[in-house]
């Protein structure tokens, strides 16, 4: 309860110092969202609440159609300390065992069929492509008529990914202006989103949604690295005893030589 | 308790000799010579006693390649050559074998701890003429080890099958194709497929476990008796062996055991606490060590953004990609690798330690580090504008230094080299 | 100062101390060697895929009729399941003076199964089909006189001529010398049999 408060005051103190993401300013109808390549996730894999609501997100909103193809349940539990009856009622879907993968109940045909290509498996995105890169995907979509699915995005233009967080985030549409170089070409450049219809949520809170799904997926793409840093600490300190034994030895011996 | 030692020994050494009369030791000794061996190769192989820091990496490969030689062995315990299980099965390592990350982790650090080891090793051979008479051997020998040892990467860095996997063979691949008349041939061949595939995959995995590592092991035994057998250089390019008191031992030479290996300890704890940061905190050291499209499985119809290689290949890289000619970029990349091989015959100065040698020699040594290095860096940057024009400069500056090498080691004016090895104790 | 050689004792130099030092050095060393094997050793152990394939298996036990077995697999062990009669359950009675160890003292069992039956019922006996001598997958010989006139119906090991009865016990005169093992298991539902998990969790 109190980490979680402190969480939250945490959040808030970070949402007040960095005005890219500040809902005020969409609010208030202002400009937003020209510097999105400079965002970043920000997040701490060791908040283990973070970690542990991201992974609720993802069972809600990502594992219709992804899957984490090298996590197991029973993996998730107890890296992520959740026991096995609350894994079994909150996380697990009926058919699934908790022994197994965690693999979306889509079929791959469908999805072929739906969005022209099987969404991609999330087990590793983190580490292929930077957890900024998924913090900021899931930030820019933007509503688009041209598009089959109604939307585009800032990061991976024309993607095939509907805005299935829309229902929290609500829509946007991106104001592009126009600039002319040299020769009469011109190039649409990106300049801010407008808000157009507001979701279930504030921003805050949609913000706070993405960084922990961010932070799940980092935890998904490497699930013992919290247990290689805490390794590491000790085995680093007694590399570092055995150097100074070793230097200590080494200037005894080399007394004889002169 | 405090004695003085006797000249010439090591006070608190176990004695071969206390050994010899009786017993089990005794028994081995006569039918094998381990008592000799170490003798003539350790407790009584005298090395110069002015070694400074540059005379670690030697001892410093060795811990490595042993480094590599175990985790490689138990990588290939769960690893599974193929197509559709090769990046599974490293996932697999990674995630549900106990300590897996660990093994594969030390393995893939290892590998960029090697190049680096073996690169200040051979810095140290140009820094004090390591390479000069009477030890060219050693050094074309220590050459070999090098390209096995550049092979063995490569063909261990195809084997996790992500994305960059793929594409640097395709294009380490193709580089054979640039050979007259049969390259096209060649490199279907070596792929044993049309293209990159499970045929090329397996062959890669027999010869990275097997049969390359068995070359290192033999060239690196090559490497240790050439050395033996002349024995080491030293920061003052002095022959000790010049200079022996009246029982036949060189005056400026202390045995290897204990001094060195008690020295050497310290240089493998250091590099040991290196490697464990790295392991254990940045395992990916920033994409240098392992490359993020690698976490992307292998996708012959998707190219990653930036195709570049592991930083220990991008000089030769660079120079590949700074030449507008294919057929003439694959040479220069294989005279940037071989240049190496003739620098004892290209190096005509009297003096083997840039302590004696002069300004021409030691600029010229400058510049090729500045070049190399610049070239390792341009090797990893796009290959656009004024990165492809200073490639350029530096290609030829590398080249240069091997060109000119016969005219600038004869001109320059060198300093006398003294009689003995100058050596401060501590 | 010597004249030869680069080693000379020119300084006080303290043995005992440099006797200490070295082996404070190679004793930390070997414990650093000792920690250095252990994840080494412990990746043969099995991985989670192997954990995660030994989980609990279940078996529909009305599937079986009467007088039949099933050989299901668990953790990569053929496991006997036999539906006996009541005549079955009765030859296991009358030979315990020609058991090794007929009341299951030695052998490896879950508590529920070291009765006279080897079993939670009568009906259902649940065994791991390996032969404790050296691991063979004994055949069934259920009738009796099937192996000899005096034969109460059982096991017989083709590999060394081990014999067990209906119980799983084994005879004088095999060269096995424990009961054939029993699993862990459990009925969470009427008809359903679970391998592997019993009231005390899973099996380790």
């Amino acid at each position: 309860m109190r980490t979680e408060a402190l969480l939250a005051a945490a959040l808030l103190a970070v949402a007040a110092c960095a005005p890219h993401r500040l809902p005020a300013a969409e609010e208030e109808g202002g400009k937003f969202g020209a510097d999105w390549e400079s965002w970043r996730a920000e997040t701490n894999v060791s908040d283990l609440s973070s970690v542990q609501r991201g992974a609720r997100n993802f069972v809600s909103y990502c594992l219709g159609c992804h899957s984490l193809k090298y996590e197991r349940w029973s993996r998730l539990g107890a890296d992520l300390k959740i026991p096995g009856e609350l894994l079994g009622k909150e996380l697990l879907p009926p058919a699934a065992k908790a022994t197994g993968y965690i693999l979306t109940g889509m079929p791959a045909a469908d999805a072929e069929a739906w969005f022209g290509k099987t969404p991609p498996d999330l087990s590793l995105m983190v580490r292929a492509r930077g957890k900024d890169y998924i913090y900021q995907f899931l930030t820019t979509f933007y509503v688009d008529p041209t598009r089959p699915t109604g939307a585009n995005n800032l990061r991976l233009p024309t993607t095939a990914m509907p805005d299935v967080l829309s229902e929290l985030e609500g829509l946007k549409a991106a104001v592009f202006s126009t600039e002319a170089h040299p020769g009469g070409a011109s190039e649409q450049v990106f300049d801010h989103f407008e808000p157009v219809a507001p979701g279930r949520v504030s921003l805050a809170e949609y913000d706070g949604f993405v960084r922990d799904t961010v932070n799940f997926l980092d935890y998904v793409s490497e699930p013992t690295q919290l247990e290689r840093r805490q390794l590491g600490v000790w085995v680093v300190l007694f590399l570092l005893l055995f150097t100074w034994l070793a230097w200590l030895v080494k200037r005894e011996y080399w007394k004889d030589v002169h | 308790m405090t004695v003085k030692t006797a000249t010439g020994t090591a006070a608190p050494m176990p004695k071969s000799g206390a050994r010899a009369g009786q017993g089990f030791w005794a028994w081995l000794n006569k039918r094998m010579p381990v008592d000799q061996f170490l003798a003539s190769q350790v407790t009584e192989y005298y090395a110069p006693k002015n070694f400074n820091v540059w005379y670690f990496f030697g001892s410093l490969a060795l811990v490595v390649l042993v480094l590599q030689l175990v985790t490689g062995i138990f990588l290939t315990m769960f690893y599974k050559p193929g197509e559709a299980t090769a990046f599974d099965s490293v996932q697999f390592i990674m995630r549900e074998v106990d300590f897996g990350w660990l093994i594969r982790y030390l393995h893939s650090s290892g590998a960029s701890f090697f190049f680096i080891v073996v690169y200040l090793h051979m810095f140290r051979a140009f820094l004090y003429g390591s390479y000069k008479a009477p030890r060219e051997l050693l050094w074309l020998v220590g050459m070999l080890v090098y390209l096995a040892l550049m092979a063995e990467a490569f063909m261990g860095y195809v084997l996790p099958w992500g994305n960059m996997s793929f594409w640097g063979a395709q294009v380490i691949i193709n580089l054979f194709g640039t050979i007259p008349g049969i390259g096209p041939d060649l490199v279907l061949w070596i792929r044993g497929d049309y293209g990159i595939a499970d045929a090329t995959l397996n062959r890669f995995f027999s010869l990275h476990v097997a049969a390359v590592p068995l070359a290192l092991l033999g060239l690196v035994a090559l490497h240790l008796v050439a050395l033996h057998e002349v024995g080491s250089n030293n920061p003052d390019g002095v022959e000790i062996k010049d200079k022996v008191g009246a029982d036949g031992k060189p005056l400026d030479g202390i045995p290897f055991h204990p001094y060195y290996t008690v020295k050497d300890f310290v240089g493998i704890a250091v590099l040991l606490v290196l490697l464990a940061i790295v392991v254990f905190f940045v395992p990916n050291l920033g994409g240098l060590f392992l490359e993020a499209p690698n976490y992307e499985p292998a996708n012959p119809v998707s190219t990653p953004a930036d195709i570049t290689p592991v930083w220990y290949f991008t000089p030769y890289y660079a120079m590949l990609r700074a030449v507008p000619d294919q057929r003439l970029g694959a040479l220069l990349l294989l005279l940037g690798v071989m240049a190496f091989l003739f620098v004892p015959w290209l190096d005509r100065s009297p003096v083997k330690s840039m302590r004696y040698r002069g300004w021409m020699s030691r600029s010229a040594l400058a510049i090729f580090v500045v070049s190399f290095v610049g070239l390792g860096y341009l090797g990893m940057q796009p290959a656009l504008g004024i990165y492809v024009v200073i490639a350029r400069i530096l290609a030829v500056l590398y080249f240069l230094y091997f060109l000119l090498m016969p005219f600038y080691t004869r001109l320059d004016p060198v300093k006398p080299v003294p009689e003995r090895v100058t050596y401060h104790a501590h | 100062m010597a004249d030869h050689a680069g080693v000379a004792g020119g300084d006080e130099v303290d043995l005992s101390r440099r006797k200490f030092l070295t082996r404070a050095t190679i004793a930390t060393g070997a414990v650093g060697a000792v920690f250095a094997a252990i994840p080494f050793i412990e990746s043969w152990s099995p991985s989670e895929r192997a954990r995660a394939e030994g989980a609990p298996v279940e078996f529909d036990l009305s599937k079986l009729e009467p007088g039949q077995m099933a050989l299901p697999v668990w953790r990569r062990q053929p496991i006997f399941v036999v539906r006996r009669t009541p005549d079955m359950v009765k030859r296991i009675a009358g030979h315990d003076g020609e058991l090794k160890d007929p009341g299951s003292k030695d052998s490896v069992q879950p508590p529920y199964a070291s009765n006279e039956l080897r079993s939670r019922t009568p009906e259902f006996l649940v065994l791991i089909a390996i032969c404790t001598h050296l691991g063979c997958l004994p055949k069934q010989r259920f009738d009796a006189g099937e192996l000899s006139p005096s034969w109460p119906g059982g096991f017989w090991c083709p590999c060394h001529g081990s014999r067990f009865d209906l119980a799983g016990r084994v005879f004088d005169g095999s060269p096995a010398s424990i009961n054939l093992r029993v699993p862990p298991y459990s009925y969470p539902k009427e008809h359903l049999l679970l391998i592997g998990a019993d009231e005390k969790g899973v099996a380790g």
